[in-house]
């Protein structure tokens, strides 16, 4: 650019010589400079507005485009449309052993409000009332013509109610889709199932949460929607549990039992094939659970089998001979010193009945003698006899897949001093759910490997670690049939299914310390057939009582077996278990000379 | 002799006003601007009995407030415009003086009729938003100071017009209403560039904009849901703007018939910030394209004049307002088809409200006047020798 000078001298010089001013030269050439520099911004300003027209006409031209768009499109209904992230329904269902179903899900409908789209509250809030009477009809209409914009109703309904509620034609009140978990079979394995409820609740559906039993235990499994179509298949057979559940609840009321466990296992894979424990619940519509300061053991939602912790009594003896045995310390015919009662310190061990001064170790499981077994731990030792317990299961929460059991931690005595080795050893001071139980007598029926206790479906033989030896094994299986065909449990002969198990018979714990005299928790652990064990049973009855002959008899020999015995008897066949039919006596050739 | 006879012939310095004032107007756009006061009038009676019946109020109150308003608007625009544009920009000064003042006193005396926001001063039969008449002032006042730093030896107009903006931006932003903040931002960035503002410059703001949107939607969180409810595809049909579009959906073509709408009984804002869906509900595509041709008639031959101008402060005055009108109509249609995020924005002469009618006439009658056809000393270019 060149810049000219405001006052150029040769110009300035020449007009004062003309004697004109030569301001007016300067004011001229600064009028010029302004002149330029203005056409410069005026061109610069045009060029800028052109962009700025332009903009504007497309901006207007979009906004037209746009409205031509959207309203040639289809209108649609206003519906509630949830925001955020879709609640994943589809929970997986849960069958038995051969693919029935356990539980499954039902599509319902929830039922609520949107009071300002509502054409008359007051007469809406009266159909709701006659429909459902639970309602309070003076709350619906405070909540119908108040500020509210969101009222829940009902959770669920079924579809005649719905229809109902449809017929009612008030706009305002819609209805969300609601998956809910339904148990075709109510009662039957209720807490296995443990149960289910809603989580997260949406208009358009709500979360399926287990709360309890294998329901809140698989709940991510039975969650996940990779698993869809998937189902879980327990280990339960639907018509055994049906039959066991059945036989127990007749058993419980002959006996006047408050409650009652029963336990079916496979000894070799450890499958539960059926678990009962009375009294039970519907799992479709459970009960709440008990408030604090109230005994839970009471509540039908316990799960006795699993969360029950009973001094078991008798039915542990058989450990002690076996782990006896299994050391080489003795031999079924050895002879045992029995005379009684065996004072330690305070303490006074005695038998029910004075069985003589000696006894055999197959004579000691058959009268259940305290104080033959008590002899035995002796020479066993607490060290010992810990570590076998322990490997029996009876020192950790069972591993069974039911959340419940995981809390059911065996209670053992603080200091395992030398009595309470011996009084362990028939089954006093040391509580252990059920399932511990039937785990152990697994053990000990299917020659001594441990097994542990699922409620999954498994494919083949599941055997752990060695606990005992085969010889242990067998041994005690021979001593647990005497117990049945000589002993205390004589009422456990099924004809066909040769049974062998122990009965045990525990006074119960008041809760200040100290037994009570006349409550007992009665349990018979028993395995099927004797000669070749598939199946544990166990049978627990609390506080039972028989009044059948002239004074209550609360032994488990007169309470427990006969109710195991009768389980036994319908689930053998059910279980495919062919009956071993004695052979025809032969008529005999007499020989007759004469 | 004569003159001792007849009197004086009265000295008139040119053109009668009237003739002078029809030969140079716009008279296309100030058409525009009288229809769209019309179709606002033919609009509200639809949208606002609803309104006015929720008010306890006569089904057509708020149609005579919108005609006695229009009026008064139409009036101010008309006198407005035949003003000089040395004496639109004393008034336009004065005036935007008076409102700066209002507008900070708003927080000591002002209402906010239970919307939250302090925006109004009560008069009783009436109220005022100054914010409104804040706006036109400002772009005369602002165009005045950026005129005057392009003349030789010229005051620093442009950072003092830049710091005033910052000033009723922020006071406009503590009522809070971040639409008008936004509006005169916009008002004074597009003078500045009109003005010759350095490309630099021009990229580095689009940077700060981009970068207070992000601060914004991080610490409000009334910011963030509108943002979110506007990037959320699919659209909630129980809100504001599911209302809207489904309106317009129904409207279709040819809309559902005057008087048939449904829009109007749900959505609060139908007879100011949604009016634009009462119009497709109730007259179909066809009026809504119309609106949307009148306004861009009036912004875009405004611009196109305003090209001629040689008139620094002429020139920018006039693009300010033009663009603030354009803008506000843009934002407020652009809302309802969810092109835009949500932000409450009245339409300009067609929405209901006493201050934005009054002010959009004068802002409108400013715009006129800046627009008509003067010499641009064309002759003396040609006599020059530098006409093009």
């Amino acid at each position: 650019m060149i810049r000219t000078p405001l006052r150029p001298l040769a110009r300035i010089l020449s007009a004062r010589d003309r004697g004109e001013n030569p301001d007016a030269i300067e004011r001229e050439n600064l009028r010029r400079r302004h002149e330029e520099m203005q056409d410069k911004s005026r061109a610069r300003a045009e060029g800028r507005l052109l962009v700025l027209g332009l903009v504007f006409f497309c901006a207007f031209s979009a906004i037209g485009a746009r409205m031509g768009v959207v309203s040639v499109s289809e209108a649609e209904e206003p519906e509630a449309n949830a925001i955020g992230t879709p609640i994943a329904a589809q929970r997986g269902d849960i069958v038995d052993r051969h693919g029935r179903i356990l539980a499954t899900n039902f599509e319902t409908h929830s039922l609520y409000a949107q009071p300002p789209q509502m054409v008359d509250p007051v007469a809406s809030a009266k159909g709701l009332k006659a429909i459902f009477p639970d309602l309070d009809e003076e709350r619906l209409i405070r909540d119908f013509t108040g500020k509210r914009k969101f009222v829940w109703i009902k959770k669920r309904i079924s579809p005649e109610q719905k229809q109902a509620v449809h017929d009612i034609g008030d706009p305002g009140l819609l209805f969300g889709p609601r998956e809910m978990r339904l148990y075709p079979n109510g009662t039957l394995a209720a807490h296995v199932l443990g149960g289910a409820s809603f989580g997260k609740e949406g208009v358009n559906a709500a979360e399926v949460i287990g709360v309890a039993g294998v329901e809140k235990q698989f709940d991510g499994y039975l969650r996940d929607p990779a698993n869809a179509g998937q189902p879980l298949e327990l280990s339960l057979d639907l018509t055994v549990q049906a039959a066991a559940e059945r036989v127990l609840a007749g058993g419980m009321k002959i006996m006047n039992a408050r409650g009652a466990a029963s336990i079916l296992m496979d000894v070799h894979t450890g499958e539960v094939i059926s678990m009962v424990s009375l009294p039970n619940f519907d799992p479709n519509d459970r009960p709440a659970p008990p408030t604090s300061g109230f005994d839970p053991s009471v509540s039908p939602l316990f799960n006795r089998a699993v969360q029950g912790l009973y001094e078991l009594g008798s039915t542990f003896k058989i450990f002690a001979v076996a782990q006896a045995m299994n050391l080489g310390l003795v031999t079924p015919e050895t002879i045992i010193d029995t005379r009684g009662p065996i004072r330690w310190g305070k303490f006074r061990i005695s038998d029910f009945h004075n069985y003589g001064n000696e006894l055999s170790v197959t004579k000691i499981i058959e009268k259940s003698s305290n104080i033959g077994t008590a002899r035995l731990a002796q020479q066993i030792g607490a060290e010992r006899q810990k570590q076998f317990l322990a490997s029996l299961g009876f020192f950790e929460p069972t591993p069974f897949e039911v959340v419940e059991s995981a809390g059911a931690q065996p209670l053992l005595p603080k200091n395992w001093s030398e009595l309470s080795t011996m009084t362990i050893s028939y089954g006093h001071g040391l509580s252990a759910s059920p399932l511990h139980l039937a785990a152990a007598y697994a053990t000990v029926a299917n020659g001594g490997h441990y097994v542990s206790p699922t409620i999954l479906k498994k494919e083949g033989v599941q055997h752990g670690p060695q606990v005992m030896s085969e010889q242990a094994s067998r041994d005690s299986r021979i001593m647990l049939r005497r117990v049945v065909t000589e002993g205390t449990a004589s009422l456990a002969e099924v004809p066909g299914y040769a049974v062998a198990g122990k009965t045990g018979t525990a006074d119960k714990p008041k809760p200040r310390g100290g037994y009570y005299e006349d409550k007992v928790i009665a349990t018979f652990a028993s395995m099927f057939p004797a000669n070749d064990p598939k199946y544990v049973l166990i049978v627990t009855l609390d506080e039972p009582s028989e009044n059948s002959g002239s004074e209550p008899r609360r032994t488990a020999g007169w309470t427990a077996v006969p109710v195991a015995a009768e389980m036994i008897a319908r689930v053998a066949p059910l279980l495919g278990l062919r009956p071993e039919i004695e052979p025809r006596v032969q008529p005999s050739v007499t020989l007759a000379s004469n | 002799m004569t003159e001792m006879v007849y009197g004086a012939v009265p000295d008139r310095g040119g053109e009668p006003i009237l003739p002078k004032w029809w030969r140079t107007l716009d008279k296309w756009s100030m058409c525009c601007v009288l229809l769209l006061f019309v179709i606002g009038l033919l609009l509200g009676l639809a949208s606002s009995p609803p309104l006015a019946s929720r008010n306890g109020f006569q089904p057509f109150h708020y149609v005579q407030r919108q005609a006695f308003f229009g009026g008064l608007a139409v009036i101010s625009m008309l006198l407005t415009s035949m003003m000089s544009p040395v004496v639109v920009r004393r008034l336009a000064v004065i005036g935007f003086l008076g409102a700066f003042v209002a507008l900070a006193l708003l927080p000591f005396f002002g209402t906010d009729f239970g919307k939250g926001a302090v925006r109004w001063f009560s008069l009783g039969f009436a109220s005022v938003q100054p914010s409104e008449f804040l706006k036109p002032g400002f772009m005369v006042a602002a165009a005045w100071m950026l005129a005057a730093s392009q003349e030789i030896n010229g005051p620093p107009g442009k950072l003092w017009s830049f710091s005033l903006c910052i000033a009723i931006v922020l006071m406009l932003a503590m009522q809070p209403d971040f639409g008008q903040a936004c509006l005169v931002l916009f008002g004074w960035g597009v003078m500045y560039f009109v003005a010759g503002a350095p490309m630099l410059l021009l990229v580095g703001m689009a940077a700060m904009v981009v970068l207070g949107g992000s601060l914004a939607y991080s610490y409000s969180e009334h910011f963030a849901r509108r943002i979110d409810g506007f990037m959320n595809p699919d659209l909630d049909p129980t809100t504001q703007l599911g209302y809207a579009t489904n309106a317009i959906r129904e409207g279709g073509l040819f809309g559902v018939g005057v008087g048939e709408g449904q829009v109007k009984w749900s959505l609060p804002d139908a007879h100011t910030d949604f009016i634009i869906a009462v119009a497709a509900e109730e007259y179909g595509l066809i009026l809504v394209l119309v609106i949307i041709a009148l306004y861009s008639i009036v912004v875009v031959r405004s611009l196109m004049r305003l090209m001629r101008e040689r008139d620094p402060f002429i020139r920018l005055a006039g693009t300010g307002l033009a663009c603030t009108f354009g803008v506000q109509a843009i934002i407020n249609m652009g809302v309802a088809v969810r092109l835009l995020p949500a932000k409450g924005m009245t339409l300009p002469f067609v929405s209901y409200g006493g201050s934005s009618l009054i002010a959009g006439g004068i802002a409108v009658g400013m715009l006129l006047a800046f627009t008509r056809s003067r010499p641009q000393g064309e002759i003396a270019d040609i006599l020059r020798g530098r006409g093009r």
